[in-house]
């Protein structure tokens, strides 16, 4: 390949890498739809999507198929662009907070020095979905929906943050795979136990998922922020859930699971990876089957009075041993 | 990078100016969260990506979500924004425009008179970390002081006295 300079050829290897990752990501993040319903079905003792193809893999296609030809309705009362913008961001936002994970040694799309900020970043950034939606459907339900979304959504990510600063210390760094570096000796998730499950109840609170899925309890607010949308801007809600899960499960995977490390050769590591965010994507799958949805204020009390103070106990507990350890 | 600072710089700009002229709400701060992202990506492009970073997070991700929380919570119907056009008539903003334009000029003068740009120089995390527990540490104790104090004010004025 002499007609490729070298430097090109590196830059579209990285490319390559890079598209490689986001298809893996969003076709994974799609098939979850699929996959979750029927591990659900299974838990429950039910059958579940089994008519479409062999164990009804194809019910996806068929789902994307309907999505696609149904109307594409905005309601008159609606104001029309945050209408349009909010199922953007909300499919958008976490999946480009996914550039800062790496799958595998050398894979990974963006090596920021920065790393976890991003993600912070990109998850403050995601509560305009709801809140755009939420406001811009003019409908009560929608905007109770997206009130409680943005309460919820700040209240958690004032400790997402906070939970991650354990690890940062211990690292030294931001930077995701000095992170992963740092854990040949022992997996973060003995060290920052703490940190481990704040980080894991805020991820579900911040992706909304069930039991903090309050922002679109059908009981009691139709589909909260969601109503008035049909069709692929529906959908782009619902694989941005989906987004969602992979993303946290795989940063859980990736800052307190030694992210690619495992036994065996280097060329396992994107196994392991893969192995490690698909345990914690069952977690979130089996916490919606296994626990009914708290109370708002319950919800919001345990974020400030319980989880708050963690973090921050662990945040002092980390500084304390490694200045002892110098 | 210095395309990336002065587009950018330019979306900064012109989503500020919306920010005033938009008569809806709600949209006005959509812009200011456009105009504050811009602000980040300058951030990033001067090479300091931890203030660009915090930038998005503070602002852009809990501060304006606040905003943007209170003014859904108002429910501003149509009259707001009929208030909004009556008050950016020209006699309004006329007079500040043109003492606002003589500030600029004189800021330009200032500007030329200066050698060279800023000097893309990446700051790490880890240096602003030093930085501002070394010589900045007195200030980095009075704005904890300040925010303990905003703090406690805010616990005193929400909390219910009747249970």
């Amino acid at each position: 390949m002499s007609f490729i300079a070298p430097e090109t050829a590196a830059i579209l290897w990285g490319i390559v890498k890079a598209i490689v990752i986001l298809l893996v990501v969003v076709i994974f993040a799609a098939y979850l739809s699929f996959i979750e319903r029927r591990v659900l079905a299974l838990w429950q003792d039910r059958y579940g999507p089994n008519r479409v193809g062999p164990g009804g893999i194809f019910q996806l296609p068929a789902d994307v198929v309907k999505m696609l030809f149904k109307e594409d309705w905005i309601p008159p009362f609606a104001d029309r662009t945050t209408f349009l913008l909010a199922p953007v961001i909300a499919m958008s936002a976490l999946l480009i907070s996914y550039v800062i994970v790496p799958v595998a040694p050398g894979w990974q799309v963006a090596d920021f020095d920065i790393g976890i900020l991003f993600f912070l970043a990109m998850a403050g950034l995601a509560v305009y979905a709801v809140l755009f939606a939420g406001w811009s459907s003019d409908n009560k339900y929608s905007l109770l929906g997206g009130v409680r979304s943005a309460a919820q959504t700040v209240s958690y990510e004032v400790f997402m943050g906070l939970s991650l600063m354990g690890v940062v210390a211990q690292a030294g760094s931001f930077d995701m795979r000095a992170i992963v570096e740092a854990q040949r000796g022992m997996w973060f998730i003995v060290p920052q136990f703490l940190g481990f499950v704040t980080f894991a109840l805020a991820g579900v609170a911040v992706t909304h998922r069930s039991p903090f899925d309050l922002p679109e309890a059908e009981q009691e607010l139709a589909a909260g922020y969601h109503t008035e949308y049909a069709g692929m801007k529906w959908a782009m809600f619902f694989v941005g859930e989906y987004v969602g899960i992979v993303v946290v499960s795989s940063l859980l995977a990736t800052l307190f699971l030694g992210g690619w490390l495992g036994p065996g050769p280097e060329w396992l590591a994107p196994l392991w990876f893969a192995l490690k965010t698909l345990l914690f994507v069952m977690l979130f799958i089996l916490l919606r089957a296994a626990l009914p949805r708290p109370r708002y204020d319950h919800l919001m009390t345990a974020g400030w009075m319980v989880c708050l103070p963690v973090t921050l106990l662990n945040l002092l507990l980390t500084g304390a041993v490694l200045l002892a350890g110098g | 990078m210095q395309e990336a600072f002065y587009v950018c710089s330019l979306v900064a700009l012109l989503t500020t100016l919306r920010v005033v002229t938009t008569a809806n709400p709600v949209h006005a701060l959509l812009y200011l969260v456009v105009s504050l992202l811009a602000v980040a990506g300058i951030f990033f492009a001067l090479g300091a990506p931890f203030a660009g970073a915090l930038e998005v997070i503070v602002y852009a991700g809990a501060i304006m979500v606040l905003f943007v929380f209170i003014v859904m919570m108002l429910n501003l119907g149509a009259e707001t924004v009929a208030q909004e056009r009556a008050w950016l008539r020209p006699r309004a903003w006329a007079g500040p425009v043109l003492l606002a334009a003589l500030l600029l000029g004189a800021l330009l003068r200032a500007i030329a008179g200066t050698a060279g740009g800023a000097g893309a120089v990446e700051v790490t995390p880890k240096a602003v970390g030093i930085a501002l527990y070394g010589p900045y540490v007195l200030a980095v104790e009075l704005a904890s002081l300040l925010l303990l104090g905003a703090l406690v004010a805010a616990y005193h004025l929400g909390r219910d006295d009747h249970r």
